[in-house]
């Protein structure tokens, strides 16, 4: 598919999504009738293994309800889900079971995803349980060696959720998911709920297991600073679709898209010079109803330029192209060896 | 004298476990059309200081110390003064605009309820200058808008209207508690430029509070830095970015993503440890066991405040850029 991510010569891909589609029905009632929300319309990526994909966008882009397809708690209105070159899109939930070993989520809220009632012991346990991969005095040694290996004193074991912080508890959500030791870690915005200090030791820790374990990663957030940190490559989602996808340098330091280029220039950067000197692309209005999404180019309603600049947006849906390599973006306004319409200077975004 | 003048301000929460220090005497001042950013981290006692000056806390708050605004101590005052004072000369914005709104009114009547209850306008009046009100935070179509609910709106939308409610009296002071937190970065900055534009056009001085370093460099003037509970550096924002004298306050612009953040080995720069328990704050540094340039001193006394360069304020025996010792 277009944006492929480097596969390793014998291998399959750790996951492959193909067209991607998913559509919920609301508010139907008992004289039918409802709508349509377009959640994800036509999402194609892989992750190569050992690789972190950042897949970023805001609210309502989509990008949570990709990883929700990816690891089937929902099932696809089309498409394809491979994990490990095996399709997965429409298999049952027994046949799931034995491969959920492979994929791990890591969620938002700490909190919330914790079963309050267990202890962390038995919540970095269960995993290893349920796939019978440990039990009695070997389980609680690997259970042991886990704590470990997340930064949290092996004592932690036997308190529960609400005893931690919230870093911690982060902590312990990561060692649950990688005690069956994954191919594929899926991370919902982990640190978004976190203060800075600790969000810092979260994404070191992160990176310091990846490195160590070898895991591929979809590490999903709105924040494009956390992903130039962590990931080897970036795709930028805007109401259902991919924009722009690109390995992460490549992908700062010369955005296509115009919606990259607005996310890139509205970040805040904690240094007053830079902060007000710099050019802010604004984007018009709000992200469009995914139920009645904008015809042709769904980016055209907020877009700087796409009205004088390309009047095929109201009818024509951009391909995604590959423009540079590796580098892929859907705009009537990018094509390869055409510059795209510069709406900040890339010098100024790095600054 | 300042518009705002807070003084020796500590907030004690009494629970079961024993009393909390959520605040610690705490001063600051705050000037006429001036943007002041308090940050911090979750438990700093940030949010706590702003709603002890509207007495918006809770029976089990103990408020002591003094906040002058306009003659009067906003501490002591007795709430029914207090009644003309909130919403009216000083007025509050919130994170969550959907929580703050009530779901079951129309945002013209929202608005209206302001300015019928503090400045008497009768209904038609108030109609019309809240079709004004959204059309000065820039909300298209104000008069179809009026006739909406909250539910109709999106978060960037509500939070506007949020604004326009706090304006609706023109107030001197704004207080902005997390205004953009919960909203998409290219929300926000379109919030931060209202906010702007607000202070501009009508010199309304703002209090921002906020975690956000980022949003504080792009609109504060000056900014006070909270760790549990206390003041540690104060300074004009260009100063503090430039020179930070905290070590805390180095730590947390250090620990932010971005761009030449990452130490030789590539990694963020994390504070180790975890902020103190408020229920048992020592008669120390508070930040003496997370501190890299902390000893027996900074263990055994409280540092005072001192400026150490013109109008910048730390508390600290260590303090500097490069933890030179003073």
């Amino acid at each position: 598919m277009s944006v492929a991510g480097d596969v390793r010569a014998n291998g399959a891909p750790t996951l492959e999504l193909e067209d991607l589609v998913m559509h919920f029905r609301t508010g139907r009632g008992i004289v039918g009738g409802g709508s349509v929300v377009h959640a994800v319309d036509g999402v194609s990526f892989s992750i190569a293994p050992g690789e972190l994909l950042g897949l970023v966008g805001e609210s309502g882009s989509g990008k949570s309800t990709v990883a929700n397809c990816a690891v089937r708690l929902l099932e696809p209105t089309s498409g394809t889900v491979r994990l490990k070159g095996r399709d997965i899109t429409h298999i049952s939930r027994r046949e799931m079971r034995p491969l959920r070993r492979d994929m791990h989520m890591v969620f938002q809220d700490p909190y919330s995803s914790l079963n309050p009632r267990m202890t962390c012991g038995q919540i970095v346990g269960e995993p290893l349980r349920v796939q019978k991969l440990g039990r009695g005095r070997s389980l609680d040694a690997k259970v042991a060696k886990l704590f470990d290996q997340v930064g949290l004193r092996t004592e932690l074991r036997f308190r529960y959720p609400h005893e931690l912080s919230g870093g911690q508890r982060q902590r312990v959500g990561l060692a649950r998911a990688l005690s069956v030791s994954p191919a594929l870690l899926i991370a919902d915005e982990p640190v978004s709920a976190l203060d800075v200090s600790v969000q810092a030791a979260i994404l070191n820790l992160l990176r310091d297991l990846q490195s160590d374990m070898g895991f591929s990663c979809l590490f999903i957030t709105h924040d494009l600073a956390t992903v130039e940190y962590l990931c080897d490559r970036v795709a930028v989602m805007y109401l259902g679709k991919i924009v722009e996808s690109a390995p992460t340098k490549e992908l700062f330091a010369s955005p296509q898209h115009p919606y990259t280029q607005a996310l890139l220039s509205a970040a805040v950067v904690p240094d007053p010079e830079v902060q007000r000197n710099r050019t802010r692309v604004v984007l018009e209005g709000d992200i469009p109803s995914p139920i009645a999404p904008p015809s042709g180019c769904r980016f055209r309603t907020r877009c700087p330029v796409a009205h004088e600049s390309a009047p095929q947006s109201e009818e024509e849906d951009p391909p995604l192209l590959e423009v540079a390599r590796r580098h892929y973006v859907a705009c009537h306004l990018v094509r390869p060896g055409r510059p795209a319409p510069a709406l900040v200077d890339a010098a100024e975004l790095r600054a | 004298m300042s518009l705002l003048e807070v003084h020796d301000l500590s907030v004690r929460f009494d629970t079961d476990d024993g009393s909390v220090h959520a605040v610690d005497g705490l001063s600051f001042s705050l000037e006429d059309g001036e943007v002041l950013g308090v940050v911090g981290e979750s438990g700093c006692g940030k949010s706590v200081s702003a709603m002890s000056l509207l007495q918006l806390l809770p029976e089990t708050a103990h408020v002591t110390g003094g906040a002058q605004f306009d003659g009067l101590d906003l501490i002591s005052a007795p709430k029914s003064k207090l009644r003309d004072i909130r919403g009216r000369r000083i007025a509050f914005v919130f994170q969550e605009p959907m929580t703050s709104l009530n779901p079951s009114f129309k945002i013209g009547n929202q608005l209206g309820e302001v300015l019928q209850r503090h400045l008497g306008l009768n209904r038609r009046q108030a109609r019309t200058r809240a079709i004004e009100l959204l059309d000065l935070v820039r909300i298209p179509a104000p008069k179809r808008r009026v006739e909406e609910y909250p539910h109709q709106l999106s978060g960037g939308m509500r939070q506007r209207v949020m604004i326009a409610i706090a304006l609706a009296c023109d107030p001197k002071i704004l207080i902005a508690d997390e205004p953009t937190t919960a909203l998409d970065v290219t929300i926000q900055a379109g919030i931060l430029d209202l906010m702007r534009d607000i202070r501009e056009r009508l010199g309304t001085a703002i209090i921002l509070i906020t975690h956000n370093l980022g949003v504080v460099a792009d609109i504060a003037d000056r900014v006070i830095v909270m760790y549990a509970g206390r003041k540690v550096e104060e300074a004009p924002v260009h100063d503090l970015y430039a020179s930070p004298q905290h070590p805390y306050t180095i730590g947390l612009l250090g620990a932010i993503p971005r761009p030449g953040a990452a130490d030789e080995q590539g990694r963020l720069r994390e504070i180790p440890g975890r902020v103190p328990s408020l229920a048992e704050l020592p008669a120390a540094c508070a930040f003496a066991p997370r501190c890299p340039r902390a000893d027996d001193r900074t263990r055994s006394q409280k540092p005072e405040l001192r400026e150490v360069r013109p109008q910048h304020l730390v508390a600290c025996f260590h303090p500097g850029v490069n933890g030179a010792v003073s």
